[in-house]
């Protein structure tokens, strides 16, 4: 069995970001760039398919510019077989990622595509419904567990009230939350070894896709500043400012 | 203009999420209300009470019963025509059935908006609400989640709407439903809960969560902890708060123990009144508390407990 799992390059977690002083993006030069949370999980599970010997071959996916080939290389330092990368310098949007999965899709028959719940710069959490739409396949979001067999899979879903699980047939689309495992770090050896596993680039003109923005994003600002508190000098002092003064207990 | 709204319900009862969503499809038309489900007669005799609705249509088969993505997304797509826009709330029903019918339309999806500035253009949180975008869409249909907390809620009563019945529903057999395991804490849910009290690397051990557990149940809290305290071992995961975890924007959100790390921020800064317990007097989480107590928690949080039975 063949398993895809998509990975995006998005600034690192740890970054505190800034707005341009355009106010039309977020400042991304120069800033560290990191895999995508939700897709270094993804990328663990599809490993652990593949060690146990359920998943024959594990090609990780990107959609992005020149740069996004050290994402994936981080996917096959991991453990992933080989990469794709569709290159562009457009900014992406979730139905133009999907179309392009798609495409990678039809052409390389996976089984089952693992993709993070959604990117931790734009939070759309779209693609991997979307992906799921476009081929007709069954989907599983906000996975924290999945029981491969024979045709199907199990999914338990991370869900507003608890869990829920649900039967898929295969092929299916899978989103990964947060508890569906802990991403391993890639090893000095493994790294060494990545640098020789193959990355195909291609474009979306090769593979005739239009990935023009739908969106037209007008402004981005900061939020609205949180007011200086207060210090307050004990327990007491602190009970009687929420109950009095900001009346929330 | 006229703009469809996905109920948000269990077949018994109408979330209040729903509510809110009306309130921003209000915004921006004429109101309809699609409740999909199995024996929801009930659900759409409350939706078509909601003030300013005019339209409930029920779609009642065994196929929707659970709301699964595959079997809902092709009946919203085949309502689709004749609306301007479709709205869910941004719940993780909203938020797996969604983007499937805007693939379906071949349409962008506008996600977890914040506000309405016109008819479109919309107002959505990026970087878990650390810059705020505002979007235009050219599509035909405009299809968006609604973040909850961004808007009012529409009255439930002083509405009639009229009750339509929807059929040609089909069961896409591709998928089924197997089971739930609903949290049974008497404790609300960390996304929904009014007041959230967290800790952090500060607790020094999960032994020392039940100190928070207390308060919580003396406040109706749900109970929350920082990136650190999950992968310090302290709790599971699904306590998380923050960039790579849950979002929340409670009334009232007390943080023990947590120094502030941008990635914890970025997921409770949205929340009205924010209180810090620390005993670092430089930690950031003071830079966005509310109320700020520089005190040792071991001794801070059983006064609290102490004093909120006063």
């Amino acid at each position: 069995m063949k398993v895809l799992v998509a990975v995006k390059r998005v600034v690192d977690y740890n970054v505190k970001i800034r707005v341009n002083s355009n106010q039309t993006a977020v400042e991304t030069a120069n800033v560290k760039m990191s895999m995508n949370p939700f897709d270094e999980i993804a990328v663990e599970e599809g490993i652990r398919l593949k060690e146990a010997g359920t998943a024959s071959e594990l090609i990780a996916f990107s959609v992005g510019p020149k740069q996004s080939q050290e994402t994936i290389r981080t996917a096959l330092a991991m453990g992933a077989d080989r990469g794709i990368l569709v290159e562009t310098d457009i900014i992406v949007e979730p139905l133009a990622v999907a179309k392009c999965l798609k495409a990678i899709v039809e052409k390389e028959n996976p089984d089952l595509v693992i993709v993070g719940k959604q990117a931790i710069d734009d939070d759309s959490n779209q693609t991997g419904q979307m992906l799921a739409a476009l081929l007709g396949w069954s989907q599983g979001t906000f996975a924290s567990k999945l029981i491969l067999s024979d045709g199907s899979i199990k999914v338990t879903r991370e869900v507003d009230g608890g869990l829920e699980t649900v039967d898929l047939k295969m092929p299916a689309v899978v989103t990964t939350d947060l508890r569906l495992n802990e991403p391993r770090y890639a090893s000095l050896p493994n790294i060494m070894k990545a640098k020789k596993k193959t990355i195909d680039v291609t474009n979306p003109e090769e593979l005739g896709i239009d990935i023009s923005p739908r969106l037209t994003v007008l402004k981005v600002e900061e939020p609205a500043k949180r007011l200086a508190g207060v210090m307050v000098e004990d327990v007491v002092q602190l009970v009687d400012k929420l109950r009095n003064e900001a009346k929330v207990i | 203009m006229s703009v469809l709204v996905i109920a948000e319900h269990d077949n018994a009862e109408l979330k209040p999420a729903t509510l809110s969503t009306v309130a921003a499809a209000a915004q921006l038309g004429d109101v309809d209300i699609l409740v999909a489900g199995e024996n929801c007669n009930a659900v759409a005799n409350t939706a078509a009470k909601i003030a300013g609705v005019g339209r409930v249509l029920k779609a009642d088969a065994l196929a929707l019963k659970t709301g699964l993505a595959e079997n809902v997304a092709p009946l919203i797509v085949q309502l689709s025509s004749g609306y301007s826009h479709i709205l869910a709330p941004a719940t993780t029903n909203g938020k797996n059935i969604m983007p499937r019918v805007a693939a379906l339309l071949d349409v962008a999806q506008i996600s977890e908006i914040t506000s309405v500035v016109s008819a479109d253009t919309f107002v959505r949180p990026i970087y878990a609400g650390n810059a705020m975008a505002t979007v235009q869409s050219d599509d035909a249909i405009k299809i968006i989640t609604v973040r909850t907390t961004g808007f009012d809620t529409a009255p439930a009563e002083g509405g009639s709407a009229t009750l339509e019945d929807v059929s040609n529903i089909t069961d896409a057999a591709l998928s089924s439903f197997a089971g739930q395991e609903l949290t049974v804490s008497e404790r609300p849910e960390l996304t929904s809960a009014k007041v959230v009290i967290s800790g952090g690397r500060g607790m020094q051990s999960g032994e020392n969560f039940p100190m928070l557990e207390k308060i919580a149940d003396k406040l109706g809290a749900a109970v929350g902890a920082s990136r650190a305290a999950v992968d310090a071992g302290f709790v599971p995961n699904d306590y998380q708060v923050g960039q790579t975890g849950k979002v929340v924007a409670p009334d009232l959100y007390i943080a023990v123990g947590i120094s502030g790390a941008i990635q914890h921020l970025a997921g409770m800064k949205d929340s009205k009144v924010i209180v810090a317990i620390n005993k670092d007097e430089e930690a950031p989480i003071f830079q966005v508390a509310d109320y700020g107590l520089v005190a040792d928690l071991f001794e801070a949080v059983p006064d609290l407990s102490a004093e909120l039975n006063k």
